[in-house]
């Protein structure tokens, strides 16, 4: 079969990628959704991911969310790798998202 | 307008890359390129608009937006609403004329929300787009996409709403004309105008100073919101919600994403405002009806991506 395996390890999620196919819009066809959905263009931050195993390309991401000490570490966002082999993800606890619960007292 | 604040007139938005954004700021959106400048800042207007550009793209490592302006009625009006700011305390800063292709000097601040803002009294006028000033036809030919008829507002998010209204309306002049309050009756949500409509600008309540939430253009019908969201399908565009009906300001809506994750919106009707009316206000226990009035539900993406 063409196209490359993403297995999540946080959630035990696996799906296929075609190649030149981000990770995220990959899960997002399947239906899954075992990575947090954001803007979709690298600018939220929403959908961080740490790639343990595998090689990948990155698009263009915020600097501020992906810099680049973290990239090399393998934290990036879903939305912005496409994969070149089979990739092995975990789900990164964002500090965005903690914060984002502060925001609202509006959403309680 | 009581203190000379006329109109929202531009925006600056940061992208990722620069190519991508034009695609869509203009395919899409049918927003016009207009100039580009030597930091290879481009200048874009809506068709509708009379003065040269509406929102500026700079291309940056992190998406965003770089400041928010308005257009004041003439230079005197800037040096007093300057001296009135000074006088209340906020530090403002000269940008000189130019520094912006064609635009006069502004007046730049940062309200306590952690966003900027600036005034300026003057820019090129170059009337609206494809159309004469002398019998003009209904509407330019040639436009793309959406065709967008003008930049409308801005939603940011950030704290200290209290004092961001202090500035907003003691200082500038500008009405409450819809609000959220929690239970405390802390308002943790405020939209703001200069003019008739239900917003020129908008603030909600987040920790974070200076977020983005997204930058609006005006159609004119329903029936082109559903256009809208057409055009987001054929092009696979990142959608986030809609088509829809805001409870607060009963705007018509589609939200989606440009390519660099910026929040976008385009939107029709909604209510109307005189500075005889009194503010509309939501309850925090109602927030579902308040922001999307079908669902009435929040979705979390929508209270809480920002760039």
């Amino acid at each position: 079969m063409a196209g490359f395996q993403v297995s999540n390890r946080t959630t035990g999620d696996r799906f296929t990628c075609q190649e030149g196919q981000s990770v995220l819009k990959a899960m997002e066809q399947r239906g899954l959704k075992c990575v947090p959905v954001g803007c979709r263009g690298g600018g939220c931050g929403f959908c961080k991911i740490q790639v343990l195993e595998g090689h990948f390309e990155c698009g263009k991401m915020s600097r501020r969310h992906a810099p680049p000490e973290a990239v090399e570490k393998g934290e990036v966002l879903a939305c912005r790798i496409y994969p070149l082999t089979d990739l092995i993800i975990e789900c990164m606890p964002l500090p965005e998202r903690t914060l984002a619960k502060q925001t609202t007292k509006l959403l309680r | 307008m009581k203190k000379g604040v006329m109109r929202p007139g531009h925006v600056q938005i940061r992208v990722l890359d620069m190519g991508e954004a034009i695609e869509h700021y203009t395919g899409l959106m049918g927003l016009i390129q207009t100039d580009r400048d030597d930091q290879g800042r481009v200048y874009l207007k809506a068709w509708s608009e009379v003065d040269k550009f509406s929102v500026v793209l700079r291309e940056a490592d992190e998406p965003g937006c770089d400041f928010m302006g308005f257009k004041v009625v003439d230079e005197e009006v800037l040096v007093q609403l300057e001296k009135d700011l000074v006088d209340y305390g906020v530090d403002v800063e000269q940008v000189p004329a130019e520094e912006l292709k064609d635009c006069g000097r502004r007046v730049r601040f940062t309200v306590p929300s952690g966003h900027a803002f600036e005034l300026y009294a003057d820019k090129l006028y170059t009337g609206k787009w494809g159309l004469s000033s002398v019998n003009p036809e209904a509407w330019p030919r040639g436009l793309r996409g959406m065709k967008a008829v003008r930049f409308d507002h801005c939603l940011f998010y950030g704290p200290e709403l209290a004092a961001t209204y202090d500035v907003f309306v003691n200082v500038l002049g500008f009405d409450l004309v819809e609000q959220v309050l929690d239970p405390e009756g802390t308002r943790v949500a405020q939209f703001l105008t200069v003019s008739m409509k239900e917003h020129d600008v908008a603030f909600i309540h987040h920790e974070e100073k200076g977020k983005f939430h997204h930058v609006s253009f005006h159609l004119e019908t329903w029936e082109d919101v559903l256009r809208a969201a057409d055009l987001i399908t054929m092009t696979d565009t990142s959608i986030d919600i809609g088509p829809t009906r805001h409870g607060l300001t009963h705007g018509k809506t589609i939200y989606f994403f440009d390519p660099s994750g910026n929040r976008n919106e385009v939107f029709c009707g909604g209510d109307y405002f005189y500075p005889d009316h009194k503010p509309v206000t939501w309850k925090t226990e109602e927030l579902g009806k308040a922001i999307f009035y079908h669902d009435r539900a929040l979705n979390e993406r929508f209270m809480t991506v920002l760039t």
